[in-house]
């Protein structure tokens, strides 16, 4: 069976008065129903881009695409970068929905959200407005918000951060999608509610069988939820592995700073939290080689000037684990142990 | 929203209240003596002094208020006997300069102002949020470039320019309308094309000027909204850009429009002073223009002054009825 999404040398570039800021560049992966991917890095790696390819969001006048992001649906498949605009919008909120990272403002202040649920739910569905509001009680009891039948006519401002995320998997819910893009859904969000929108969309995988597309930089929800985890870096892919492998067997210097930037609780008394220096490079000006050689700390580690001369392609380290770099994943690891 | 209304609703009793009670003391300070104008050639002491007890105006200025309020309600009456003069409810005072009851002059020269402002106020809010609309929808492209032009045109043009300009080159030039026919009043129900004819090239000047800022305002109000985070989530939804653009979009990007022009209609109500006085229209900007600076007709003053402080503050209320309506967040607060 094929898997339900399926990106192939996904790009996506933004022409500008300074040039072209490449975003994404090369973005390949596969996720299948019922399975969780991460996409972790830091701002403007082009995690947000990269989905947004997907749900087809960019101004196609304003934006160059290139490569293939196919759905396979049971009955056809449909490539999202090469359709038209209105077979992708026919996409968005029954095969793939989107969740985003600030409830506060992604929700129509003058709409009730029984309204807005019952709104995306008669897209797809033949339905008087009676049939949408009882539909969407039945969704937002669903995601576990009390008093359902009173809370339905209420508008976003009457709802705490953590409801209005509910509010807003409700919503991306009501049709059933398969697939759940969710753009840093915790975010914005306190840490304890944080934990309790994790649980609720695991439970909402678990019931409906779907696939989850998180993005995030927080590598503990990560670790909590993930099956497999791409680390992205200046727009590109720059390790792929499943969780353990990533957290364990780290096959890629910027995925050692970063796991070694996480303050833990058992470690690191007293000790200053290690970071990684510099700045990601210029999305318009990318270096010949590495993206990440300039901050690299293993650098020195690699003969010559191979790192700022030749970018690395992304092999397969291990068993069903890429990463970009020119040393290997046991060098690699041996540094890291090292580092510590 | 009914307690939100009545609270609302005695909040501009007492504004008006109020503002009635500082229109009356800034006329009792003016240095011109009422009675003395009223007086005449053969003037003399003795009958500034009775022209004094019969405009009311030898009690306090308290009383004099009181004695206003009271006629608001119940009428008035002026002098005795054989020059008995009565102005029923509600009454705005006497016009010495005119021989008139405010209230009756008032009342001939506000459907000429209603009609100016309401014919513009359509006017304006059709060409403005029309071609905002279309210039944030076709953003950099022909309708956006030559909405600038029109921004630019309409905003530099003072009314007196191009209300002069439409009168020549339009209306004259081709014959449209009589020039002397222009200020006719004619009613709307009974006659409208001669209502058209009186007031189409007026509204048009005064709803130039207007357009352009609004045109500006709205395009710049869509694409704002636009770029929300909320209007990213009704495209992710499904929903057809057409949907988005009418539902989402201009619901929020046109509640702010709703209190301009709400505001904007009250201020035209007052009177339009320079478009009334290009087209001969006898309006109350006309009014109290000439009472200020030709007939020093304090009545007269009096009463326009209250009357477009009474639309702005009534405007105001039933704006944020309409607010309240439009957005639910105004509501609970």
């Amino acid at each position: 069976m094929k898997p339900f999404l399926e990106v192939k040398d996904l790009s996506v570039a933004f022409p500008t008065p300074d040039g072209l800021v490449k975003a994404a560049d090369g973005i390949s992966f596969e996720l299948n129903q019922g399975e969780t991917l991460a996409i972790v890095g830091e701002s403007g790696s082009g995690k947000s881009v990269t989905n947004l390819a997907i749900m087809g969001l960019h101004n196609r006048a304003k934006t160059q695409i290139s490569g293939s992001v196919n759905i396979n649906l049971p009955d056809r498949s449909i490539d999202v970068i090469s359709s038209t605009e209105d077979e992708v919008r026919k996409l968005r909120g029954s095969a793939i929905s989107m969740i985003f990272q600030d409830p506060m403002s992604s929700l129509h202040p003058y709409y009730s959200v029984g309204d807005q649920i019952s709104e995306a739910w008669r897209i797809y569905n033949k339905g008087s407005k009676s049939d949408g509001i009882k539909r969407a009680t039945e969704m937002i009891d669903l995601v576990g918000i009390p008093d359902a039948a009173k809370r339905v006519r209420e508008f976003p401002h009457q709802f705490s951060g953590g409801m209005r995320q509910r509010v807003m998997i409700a919503m991306a819910l009501v049709n059933n999608p398969k697939l759940i893009i969710a753009d840093e859904p915790t975010t914005a969000l306190d840490v304890t509610v944080q934990s309790q929108i994790i649980q609720l969309l695991r439970d909402m995988q678990k019931e409906f069988n779907m696939a989850i597309l998180l993005v995030t930089h927080d590598l503990g929800v990560v670790a909590e939820v993930a099956d497999r985890v791409c680390v992205m870096y200046a727009g590109k892919i720059v390790e792929q592995a499943k969780v353990d492998e990533i957290y364990y067997r780290p096959a890629q210097p910027y995925t050692v700073g970063l796991l070694q930037s996480i303050p833990r609780v058992d470690q690191l008394q007293g000790k200053r939290l290690n970071a990684i220096q510099g700045q990601p490079p210029s999305l318009i000006n990318l270096p010949k080689g590495c993206s990440f050689a300039e901050r690299c700390e293993f650098k020195k580690h690699v003969a010559g000037n191979l790192c700022t001369e030749v970018a690395p392609a992304l092999e397969e380290k291990a068993d069903q684990h890429f990463a970009r770099c020119h040393l290997s994943a046991a060098q690699i690891q041996d540094l890291a142990m090292a580092a510590k | 929203m009914l307690k939100y209304i009545s609270r609302r609703l005695s909040y501009t009793f007492l504004v008006l209240t109020l503002i009635s009670l500082v229109v009356f003391l800034i006329f009792a300070l003016l240095p011109a003596d009422p009675a003395a104008l009223t007086c005449g050639k053969s003037c003399n002491p003795q009958v500034i002094e009775a022209n004094r007890r019969r405009l009311g105006l030898d009690v306090s200025v308290w009383q004099q208020w009181w004695r206003f309020i009271v006629g608001l309600f119940q009428g008035r009456t002026y002098g005795e006997a054989e020059a008995l003069i009565e102005c029923p409810a509600p009454a705005f005072g006497y016009s010495f300069n005119r021989h008139e009851c405010v209230t009756k002059i008032i009342a001939g020269a506000f459907p000429i102002t209603l009609s100016l402002a309401l014919g513009a106020f359509v006017m304006w809010l059709t060409i403005g949020v029309t071609l905002g609309v279309l210039a944030a929808r076709f953003k950099g492209k022909f309708v956006d470039r030559a909405s600038t032009v029109f921004v630019l045109i309409g905003t530099s043009l003072p009314t007196f320019i191009s209300g002069i300009l439409i009168l020549l080159f339009v209306v004259i030039k081709f014959n449209l309308v009589n020039p002397l026919e222009l200020g006719d009043w004619a009613n709307p129900f009974t006659d409208p094309i001669g209502w058209l004819k009186a007031f189409f090239f007026p509204c048009l000047t005064l709803a130039l000027a207007y357009a352009a800022s609004y045109t500006r305002f709205t395009r710049s109000n869509v694409l704002e909204t636009s770029s929300e985070d909320y209007i990213r989530t009704a495209r992710a939804k499904g929903l057809s850009e057409k949907v988005v653009l009418r539902k989402h979009t201009l619901r929020a990007a046109l509640a702010p429009i709703v209190t301009i022009a709400g505001l904007d209609f009250a201020a035209l109500l007052g009177g339009a002073i320079i478009t009334e006085g290009i087209y001969n229209l006898a309006g109350l900007g006309r009014l109290s223009i000439r009472a200020v600076l030709v007939d020093y007709d304090l009545p007269i003053i009096l009463a326009t002054t209250l009357f477009a402080a009474t639309f702005v503050v009534v405007m105001n209320l039933i704006v944020d009825i309409l607010y309240a309506l439009i957005d639910p967040r105004v509501r609970v607060g």
